[in-house]
């Protein structure tokens, strides 16, 4: 399959996590909406590292370097998880004060 | 390679010393003495004494110019260990956390002022940002804080998100399949993979530096964060955002630098008039402090734009003479307790030090010669000027500084030429320690201005 594709796929994904980031008003929503982001991202890179692996000649330099971005989804991985635990907690944090989720909540900063 | 390790290393120390430490200052005893081991390491370091090299397989590089900006960070660390460590231990009681906190901050700064590749650049910027999501959420029972946190959260996930797609684009553009920052070989043409990757990570890095149009999220964050923690974060964290920004875009983009100056051009001079313009019109300092980091970041901008030595030089200036003479200010303010401007009248009478220190300060800000600051947008400046086009970029920065005169010395007019209304709280806890600690800040801040060869020697040899 072409490689167009996957990037069409990837920034489709990519696309309804931004509109549901700025259109959504649950904070638990916007999260998954960034998590979807993320996710795109991920599908994204391991396309372009099959794509680099599939164009080259296929010396052992070459292919340890196109694996390099597989390894970069797990490090992705690993960082989005860390989010998540410090994201979550946040989220708990500001239910407990207000008893709502809401991110409108959030414009009362303002004034 | 130093940095890295020994700043991870004691942030893994203060976060199970918690459970050890049994007197009250123990935590802030314990994260001095990190911080002073941390800049010696780092200074052995910059003198090729390295506690061991692992092969890195090109994912770092320490440069002079990293590690020179690693010494400022924590140099000016230390100071604010040493102002505000007693401020830290009120925020709340899990003290040796946050230190531990700032420590893995620390970390994540100096792997962004040394990263090779991009994934490296990844990390570091993450490092350096989850830690600030806890840290600015940590008065946990303040609503300000809570929402301050949760927007900071959001906003900051949400570039980082913009930025791996920024990442895997350019990844997916380079034909040697490298995330390495040296291999881009872009050679005089820009594929339309990488020029969109580009554009994704320059939009991503200016939320994180807090540029004009992505900066509405800063003065929230910041006046909302727990005030000793917005002194960190608005110095040291965001000066360390300009280092990785200005290491990736001469590296790898460097070659094209003609083509994308406009977009820095533009997003300088939003920055620096949305910045001043809207800092005029704030009533707490605390905010006004929060919109004058957001104009002094379009000057640092000025070194991505220009991408000239002097540029670089001129950078590590300013973050010293920036971080300085913020976190002096913050650690007046802190003390305070008011924070609108009607706090600070008839400070200079009430308490000559602090009144002379924030002067000092507040003139450093504003760039008036003989301070820091002033050699900072010097430097700036002229790299602007010698890179050629875009003269109007200069002219506007000038004006604004000028603007940005009318809100400092708002400050200074408070506390010398107003008499202190009988509500006026004094401030708390002025020990002589903390006089002569802004004694010797406010003396940095003048022998930089100075001597700017003092600090930039370290560059060249």
């Amino acid at each position: 399959m072409e490689i167009k594709w996957y990037i069409g796929l990837a920034v489709a994904l990519f696309c309804i996590g931004v509109t549901g980031v700025l259109t959504r008003r649950n904070a638990i929503i916007v999260f998954m909406c960034i998590e979807l982001m993320l996710n795109a991202v991920n599908l994204l890179l391991v396309a372009f590292s099959k794509m680099h692996a599939l164009a080259a000649p296929a010396t052992a330099d070459f292919v340890t370097r196109a694996s390099e971005a597989q390894v970069f989804v797990f490090f992705i991985m690993v960082v989005a998880a860390a989010e998540v635990s410090v994201g979550l907690a946040i989220i708990v944090m500001l239910y407990r004060n207000t008893h709502s989720v809401d991110v409108n909540f959030l414009n009362r900063l303002k004034n | 390679m130093n940095a890295i390790i020994t700043t991870a290393v004691w942030g893994v120390v203060m976060m199970f010393g918690g459970v050890f430490f049994k007197g009250k200052d123990t935590p802030r005893y314990a994260a001095i003495a990190g911080i002073i081991l941390v800049l010696i390491a780092n200074c052995l370091e910059m003198n090729d004494q390295v506690f061991f090299s692992p092969d890195l397989h090109r994912m770092f590089e320490f440069k002079p110019f990293g590690l020179l900006f690693n010494a400022v960070a924590f140099a000016c660390t230390l100071l604010y260990f040493l102002l505000n460590g007693r401020d830290v231990a009120r925020v709340g009681s899990n003290v040796s956390e946050y230190f531990a906190l700032i420590f893995f901050v620390l970390c994540g700064v100096s792997i962004a002022s040394s990263f090779n590749t991009l994934l490296t650049l990844f990390l570091g910027i993450e490092i350096m940002s989850i830690p600030l999501y806890i840290l600015t959420g940590s008065d946990k029972r303040n609503l300000k804080s809570n929402e301050a946190a949760l927007k900071y959260f959001l906003m900051g996930s949400f570039s980082t998100g913009i930025l791996l797609l920024g990442i895997a684009f350019i990844y997916g553009g380079n034909e040697l399949a490298s995330f390495n920052i040296n291999d881009l070989n872009l050679a005089g043409r820009m594929p339309a993979m990488i020029g969109v990757g580009m554009l994704l990570v320059l939009i991503a890095l200016a939320f994180k530096v807090s540029a004009a149009p992505f900066h509405f999220w800063t003065p929230d964050v910041y006046d909302g964060a727990p005030t000793v923690f917005t002194s960190f974060m608005a110095t040291i964290v965001k000066a360390a955002g300009f280092i990785a920004f200005l290491r990736l875009f001469s590296k790898s983009f460097g070659v094209l630098h003609e083509q994308w100056q406009i977009f820095i051009a533009i997003i300088t001079a939003a920055t620096l008039v949305i910045g001043n313009l809207t800092a005029v019109f704030q009533q707490s300092v605390k905010r006004m402090l929060a919109y004058s980091s957001i104009a002094q970041a379009g000057f640092m901008l000025f070194a991505i734009f220009a991408l000239n030595d002097d540029a670089r030089e001129g950078l590590i200036l300013y973050s010293a003479a920036y971080s300085l003479a913020t976190i002096g200010l913050f650690a007046i303010l802190i003390r305070l307790e008011d924070y609108t401007i009607e706090g600070f009248n008839g400070l200079g009478k009430r308490s000559p030090v602090l009144g002379v220190t924030a002067v000092i300060f507040l003139l450093s800000l504003t760039g008036v010669p003989g301070t820091a600051g002033f050699m900072g947008k010097f430097y700036m400046l002229m790299a602007a000027l010698k890179n050629g086009h875009h003269t109007w970029l200069v002219i506007t920065a000038v004006l604004m500084a000028a603007v940005s005169a009318y809100y400092y010395f708002r400050v200074i007019q408070a506390m010398f030429f107003r008499e202190a209304g009988t509500l006026s709280a004094e401030p708390r806890d002025i020990t002589p320690g903390f006089k002569l600690l802004l004694i010797v800040a406010a003396a940095l801040v003048i022998m930089i201005g100075l001597y700017p060869e003092m600090l930039l020697y370290w560059l060249h040899s």
